[in-house]
C-alpha cells in the first residue's frame, strides 16, 4: 500500500469517523491489529469476527458494557487465551494466536483487572521478575547486581512502594497492590502497555498518580490500551477510542466524536 | 561416639534429599512425590555399579546421575504439563513404577532380596573405611549441595521458579517459558537425590527395594513441610527433626513395636498439625 494511501486511512481514524476500518488498512501506521477475530465462551460469542487497529503511540481507550468483550480482546492480544479464528498482527507479524512468553519478545506489558501479583514474592522481587535474563544459565545471575536495580528505585519512587519494598506483596493494601502492578508494568518498559480497569476501586490521590504515570508513557511515545468505566477519565486520557458491544465494533474514532454517537449512547450509557 | 557419627551421615543423607525436594516443591510448587524413586535409581547405580560393573565410588555416581538426569528430563517434560494434586498424583506414579522395577527387575537388581557388599568410596589409594572420615566426605557433598540451593534460591532463576509456583500464567507472560524451568529444577532436583541415595547405598552396604517406596516421598514431603518450605535451612532442620525423632523414642524406653507405630503415627500428626497451624513449616518462606 502506497504510504500516502495509508497517511490518509490514519488520518480518517484521527477525524474521529466511525466506520469501522477495513482490516490492514492501515498496517503502517498501527502497531497491533486483529482481523475477523472469534472466541467463544461454552458457545457464547465473546469476541464475535472483530476487526480492530490499535495506533501506535497513541493511548486507546477500549470502552463498552460489561460482557462486551474488552478483557477478552486484551485477554488475547497479550496472550492470555487463545483465539477460536482470526488473525493477530503486531507490527509486521501476523499470527494466528500470541503465545504468552512471547509477549516480552514483542514488547507488550500489562496490568489485570483482578490485580496479579507474585503474592508471597517482596514488592521487589515482584518488579524484579519480570526483567531477569530468560536464558536459563543467563538466569543463574542475580538481576540486581545490574542495571535494572537503579530502574527499580525509580519505580519505587513512582508508585510510592519504596517503603514497602521489603513486604510481601499480599500484605499491601487495594491500592498498593494496584500501584505494584503498574510499577511491574513499568519495569518491563515495553512498547505497547495494556491496562484493565487501573482506577477501579482507587482512591482520588491514587487516581491522580495513576493518571500522572499514563501521562509519563504518552510523553515517551508508548502505545497505551485502557479499559475503563469511567468516561471522565477516559475523554482524559484517550487519543482514539473503541467501542465493543457484544464481541462486535460498536464505533470508534477520537473521544469527542465516538462519545456523542447516538449509538454508543444508547448501548453504553443508556442514554 | 560411632552412635553421633551414625546419625550425622543419616542427617546428611537426608538434608541433601529435603534440599534437592525443596527445590521442587518449596521453590517451584511442584508438589513431587517421586524423589523416592530417584534416590532409589541413585542407590542402585552405586550398588550396580560397584558390585557387578566393577565401578568406583564416584563413577557410580556420575552413573547415577546420568540415568536420572535421563529418566527425570522425560518424566519432567510429561510432569511440566500439570501442576499441584494433579503433579503430586502423576508423580506418585512415578515412584510406584520405579519401586515394582526395582522389585521385579531380577536379573539386574537382584529383586526383593536386594544386593549386598557395596564398597565404601575411595580417592586414589585411599578408602573412606571408617565412618568417621565417610562423614567427612557426605558433609562436604551436603554443604555443597545447600550452597547450590542458595544460589539458585537467590537468582533471577529462582525468582522466576518462585513466580511459576503462584502464578504460571502470569510468569509466563513475562517471557518465561515455565516448562523449561520446571523440567531443569525437577532433573537438578532428581539427580541430587541419586547423589544421596549413592552415599546411602554405600554407607549401608546393602539394600533392597523397601526403602525406595512411596511411604519414603512422603517421609521426605514431612521432613519439608516441618522444617519449611522454600527453606534450605527448614530442609536441614526438618531432616535433623525427623531423624532424631525415633531416637527419642527409643531413649524413652518403649518397646520397639510400639516405638515404630507412635513414629509413624507422629509424623502423620506433625504433618496435619504443621498444615494446619504453620503451612509454611518452621522456617519456610512459603505456604503451599
Amino acid at each position: 500500500m502506497k504510504i500516502d494511501k495509508i497517511v490518509k486511512n490514519f488520518k480518517s481514524i484521527q477525524k474521529g469517523e466511525l466506520k469501522p476500518i477495513k482490516p490492514l488498512s492501515v498496517y503502517g501506521l498501527d502497531i497491533i491489529a486483529c482481523k475477523n477475530l472469534n472466541k467463544q465462551f461454552m458457545g457464547i460469542k465473546a469476541i464475535d469476527n472483530l476487526t480492530i487497529n490499535i495506533p501506535q503511540a497513541q493511548t486507546t481507550g477500549l470502552i463498552g458494557p460489561n460482557g462486551s468483550g474488552k478483557t477478552t480482546l486484551m485477554n488475547i492480544l497479550t496472550g492470555m487465551l487463545k483465539p477460536d479464528s482470526g488473525e493477530i498482527r503486531v507490527r509486521d507479524k501476523i499470527r494466528k494466536r500470541i503465545k504468552s512468553h512471547e509477549l516480552r519478545k514483542y514488547r507488550i506489558a500489562r496490568t489485570f483487572q483482578d490485580g496479579r501479583l507474585i503474592e508471597q514474592l517482596s514488592v521487589e522481587d515482584n518488579l524484579l521478575l519480570p526483567v531477569a535474563d530468560n536464558t536459563i544459565f543467563g538466569g543463574l545471575k542475580e538481576v540486581k547486581q545490574d542495571d535494572y536495580k537503579a530502574r527499580m528505585e525509580q519505580v519505587l519512587e513512582i508508585t510510592s512502594l519504596t517503603e514497602h519494598r521489603h513486604k510481601k506483596a499480599e500484605e499491601l493494601s487495594y491500592g498498593l497492590r494496584k500501584l505494584l502492578e503498574i510499577g511491574r508494568l513499568l519495569m518491563q518498559d515495553a512498547e505497547i502497555n495494556f491496562f484493565d480497569e487501573p482506577f477501579t476501586g482507587l482512591f482520588p490521590e491514587i487516581v491522580e498518580k495513576v493518571c500522572d504515570i499514563i501521562g509519563g508513557l504518552q510523553k515517551q511515545g508508548k502505545t497505551i490500551v485502557i479499559i475503563e468505566h469511567n468516561m471522565g477519565l477516559i475523554k482524559r486520557l484517550s487519543d482514539h477510542i473503541i467501542v465493543l458491544d457484544h464481541g462486535t465494533l460498536l464505533a470508534e474514532g477520537r473521544p469527542d466524536f465516538v462519545l456523542k454517537n447516538k449509538a454508543v449512547r444508547e448501548a453504553y450509557l443508556g442514554v | 561416639m560411632e552412635y553421633i557419627i551414625n546419625l550425622a551421615i543419616l542427617f546428611c543423607i537426608y538434608g541433601m534429599l529435603a534440599l534437592s525436594l525443596n527445590m521442587v516443591i518449596g521453590m517451584s510448587g511442584l508438589v513431587s512425590l517421586a524423589q523416592a524413586a530417584f534416590y532409589g535409581i541413585g542407590a542402585y547405580a552405586t550398588a550396580i555399579g560397584m558390585t557387578s560393573l566393577g565401578m568406583g565410588f564416584f563413577s557410580s555416581i556420575l552413573l547415577g546421575i546420568l540415568i536420572n538426569a535421563i529418566i527425570s528430563l522425560v518424566v519432567g517434560k510429561i510432569l511440566a504439563r500439570f501442576q499441584y494434586d494433579y503433579y503430586a498424583i502423576v508423580s506418585a506414579g512415578l515412584s510406584v513404577i520405579v519401586f515394582s522395577i526395582l522389585l521385579n527387575w531380577k536379573d539386574v537388581t537382584n529383586g526383593a532380596l536386594g544386593i549386598y557388599g557395596i564398597g565404601k568410596p575411595a580417592i586414589g589409594s585411599y578408602t573412606f573405611y571408617s565412618n568417621a572420615t565417610f562423614l567427612g566426605l557426605i558433609f562436604i557433598f551436603t554443604v555443597a549441595v545447600y550452597l547450590l540451593y542458595m544460589w539458585i534460591d537467590r537468582s533471577s532463576f529462582g525468582r522466576v521458579l518462585k513466580g511459576l509456583r503462584e502464578d504460571e500464567k502470569l510468569t509466563q507472560s513475562m517471557g518465561y517459558k515455565t516448562k523449561h524451568y520446571k523440567s531443569i529444577i525437577f532433573v537438578l532436583s532428581a539427580t541430587l537425590s541419586g547423589v544421596a541415595g549413592s552415599f546411602f547405598a554405600s554407607y549401608i552396604a546393602f539394600i533392597d527395594p523397601s526403602t525406595f517406596q512411596l511411604k519414603e516421598g512422603i517421609f521426605l514431603f514431612t521432613i519439608i513441610i516441618v522444617g519449611g518450605l522454600s527453606s534450605a535451612l527448614g530442609s536441614v532442620v526438618g531432616a535433623l527433626v525427623l531423624i532424631s525423632l525415633p531416637e527419642v523414642l527409643r531413649f524413652i524406653g518403649l518397646p520397639y513395636e510400639t516405638a515404630a507405630q507412635l513414629q509413624q503415627i507422629i509424623y502423620g500428626a506433625m504433618l496435619v498439625l504443621m498444615m494446619v497451624f504453620k503451612p509454611q513449616g518452621l522456617f519456610g518462606k512459603y505456604r503451599m
